[in-house]
C-alpha cells in the first residue's frame, strides 16, 4: 500500500487486482495491452481538492460516470495530484463515449481523457487542433 | 492565403489554404514577416515521418506581427512584432513551472499517435496535426496557441533578419552549451557548423569556454565559424578528429562535446548511406574527457546502432538530450541581439520568397552554394 493514501472519488473502488502472468513485450504494441484494465495515471499540477472539488470528477472524465473507477492522491514532492482511471470490471455495453472502454484501445481512450482532464484543470481549456489538410478544400495553385 | 505545403516524399509545394482561425482563448494570429529552413525539417521532406498527410504546412521558425488575439491573451496587442519560439508550451503545468517548457505536458493537441515512450513532449510548429503539432511558419499567417508563453516582442533595434533565429537556432544553440554545463575555462567540441552549431558554439564563448572546437566537412561553413564564433575550425576530411582533440585538450579531451550535426546532407545520402545516423554522436563519446558531458541535439535521428555505451560507462560520462529548447530563453537572447553580443543574419546565406519555397529547401538539404540557412518572405 502506498504512504499517501489515495481519497475518494464518487465511484471509488480499492479492490486489490489478482496478480496475473504477463508477458512483457518490448515495443509494446498498440491494442495488445495483455492487461487493458490496469489504472491509467497522469499528474495534475493542482491540488487533489482543486482536481476534484468536493469529490466531484471534473471534465471531460465526468461522462464516464459508472463506466471507471476513479482515484486521487498527493503527489510527492509538491508537484499536484495523481489521478488514476481504469474501467470497471466485466464487458458491460456502455454509451456514448464509454463506448471506447469496450473493444478498441480502452487504456489508450483513457488516457487521452485524463489528458484532456489535465489541460482543462491547468491551463482552463482543451487545446484544439489547427484544422487538418484533409479538413481543408481541395488546395488550388 | 499562401503556405509551403508538404506533398510527398521530397516534394514542396506553395498552396492556397484556408486562413488560420483563433481555436482557443489563449490562441493568436501572427501575419508572418520571416520564417526560416531547419534541418528538424528534413526527415519529414525526405519521407520519413508515417504520420505526415498531404498538404501539412511546413516551418517552426518565424517571426511575424499580430493581427489577431484571443480573449486570455494578455502580453501582446495587435500590430507587435513577435518572435514565436518553435515549441508550443502551455506555461502551467509541472514541467513548464520548472523552466522545462519543451517536455510540456499540454503542448500537443487532439487524438494524437502515441511515441513508444508514451510521453509527448511540447507541440511544435510545422510538425503533423498526429503528432500533435500545428501548421508551420512558412505562410502568410500563423496561429499561436498559449501566446503569452511562446511569443516574444521583438525589440526595435533587433531587425527580422536577425530576430527571425531566436524563434530556435539560438535557443537550440543555446541549450546545446546549456546542458553540456559550459562553465569558464572549458574545452568544448561541437559537431556540425550549420546555424545550431555555429550558435552552440557562440554560446559556449559567450558562458566563458576557453576554447572551443567546431567539426564539419564544409569549409565555407567552417571558414563563417571562424569569422563569427571565435571557435577554431576543424574538417574531418583532413584531420584525425580524436587525435587533434586531444592535442588541443591538453592530451584530456574536451570538458563538453555536443553533437549538433542534424541528419546528413542531400537527398541520396540519407537515409540510405546511414541508415542509423549517430557518426557524430558516437565520436562525440569517444572524445570527451572522463568525467566530461555529451550532449545531443537530435536533429531527427530516433534510433542509433553500435552507440558506444562502454565508453560511455568506462569514463562516466554524462549525455544529455534535448530536441527543441522552450521558449524561456528567447527574451535573454533578444536582449543579446539588441546589444549586438549575439549576431545571427548571416546565418541566412539564401533570402527568397516563400513561392520559391522548394527552390529553397533544396538548396538547404543538399548543402549547396553556401547554403546554411534560407529565410523566406512571405
Amino acid at each position: 500500500m502506498a504512504r499517501t493514501g489515495w481519497l475518494a472519488g464518487s465511484a471509488v473502488a480499492l479492490a486489490a487486482v489478482g496478480a496475473r502472468a504477463l508477458v512483457r513485450r518490448w515495443p509494446p504494441r498498440a491494442g495488445t495491452d495483455p492487461w487493458p484494465g490496469r489504472w491509467q495515471v497522469v499528474t495534475v499540477a493542482k491540488r487533489p481538492e482543486q482536481v476534484l472539488p468536493g469529490g466531484r470528477w471534473p471534465e471531460p472524465l465526468s461522462r464516464l460516470d459508472g463506466a471507471v473507477e476513479v482515484r486521487a492522491r498527493a503527489a510527492p514532492g509538491g508537484r499536484g495530484t495523481e489521478l488514476a482511471v481504469r474501467p470497471l470490471g466485466g464487458e458491460p455495453t456502455l454509451p456514448g463515449p464509454a463506448a471506447h472502454l469496450v473493444g478498441d484501445e480502452p487504456g489508450r481512450y483513457l488516457r487521452q481523457v485524463l489528458r484532456e482532464t489535465k489541460q482543462l484543470v491547468e491551463t482552463g481549456e482543451v487545446l484544439r487542433a489547427d484544422r487538418s489538410p484533409l479538413d481543408r478544400p481541395e488546395p488550388a495553385g | 492565403m499562401r503556405a509551403l505545403c508538404w506533398e510527398g516524399a521530397g516534394a514542396l509545394a506553395v498552396r492556397q489554404v484556408p486562413d488560420p482561425e483563433l481555436r482557443n482563448a489563449h490562441d493568436m494570429i501572427v501575419r508572418v514577416r520571416r520564417s526560416a529552413t531547419s534541418g528538424g525539417d528534413l526527415p519529414l521532406l525526405a519521407g520519413r515521418v508515417p504520420e505526415a498527410t498531404v498538404g501539412e504546412v511546413l516551418g517552426h521558425e518565424f517571426l511575424g506581427e499580430v493581427v489577431e488575439i484571443g480573449p486570455e491573451v494578455r502580453r501582446h496587442r495587435i500590430a507587435d512584432r513577435v518572435v514565436v519560439g518553435a515549441a508550443v508550451a502551455c506555461g502551467a503545468c509541472w514541467f513548464c513551472r520548472t523552466g522545462l517548457l519543451d517536455c510540456c505536458d499540454n503542448g500537443t493537441s487532439g487524438v494524437t499517435a502515441e511515441p513508444p515512450w508514451v510521453q509527448p513532449a511540447a507541440g511544435c510548429y510545422g510538425r503533423p496535426a498526429r503528432l500533435g503539432g500545428f501548421a508551420g511558419g512558412h505562410a502568410e499567417f500563423v496561429r499561436v496557441p498559449y501566446a503569452d508563453v511562446g511569443a516574444y516582442a521583438v525589440p526595435e533595434q533587433v531587425d527580422d533578419d536577425r530576430a527571425v533565429f531566436a524563434s530556435a537556432a539560438a535557443p537550440a544553440g543555446w541549450q546545446g552549451a546549456e546542458l553540456g554545463g559550459v562553465v569558464p575555462g572549458d574545452v568544448v567540441a561541437v559537431w556540425g557548423a550549420g546555424a545550431v552549431g555555429q550558435l552552440t558554439a557562440g554560446a559556449a564563448v559567450a558562458r566563458g569556454a576557453d576554447r572551443v572546437i567546431v567539426v564539419d566537412e564544409h569549409d565555407d561553413r567552417l571558414r563563417m565559424v571562424a569569422r563569427h564564433t571565435g571557435a577554431e575550425a576543424l574538417n574531418h576530411r583532413y584531420v584525425d578528429v580524436l587525435a587533434e582533440l586531444r592535442e588541443r585538450s591538453g592530451g584530456r579531451g574536451p570538458d563538453v562535446c555536443v553533437d549538433a550535426a542534424g541528419p546528413p546532407a542531400g537527398p541520396t545520402r540519407w537515409p540510405a548511406v546511414e541508415p542509423d545516423g549517430g557518426v557524430a554522436l558516437r565520436e562525440a563519446v569517444h572524445a570527451c574527457r572522463k568525467g566530461g558531458t555529451v550532449v545531443t541535439l537530435g536533429g531527427g535521428t530516433a534510433f542509433v546502432d553500435r552507440f558506444p555505451l562502454g565508453a560511455v560507462t568506462d569514463k562516466g560520462l554524462a549525455v544529455r538530450g534535448g530536441r527543441r529548447r522552450g521558449p524561456a530563453a528567447i527574451p535573454e537572447l533578444l536582449d543579446r541581439m539588441a546589444r549586438d553580443e549575439l549576431v545571427t543574419e548571416h546565418l541566412a546565406t539564401h533570402r527568397l520568397p516563400l513561392e520559391r519555397g522548394a527552390d529553397g529547401y533544396a538548396l538547404f538539404r543538399d548543402r549547396v552554394d553556401g547554403c546554411v540557412r534560407v529565410v523566406f518572405t512571405p
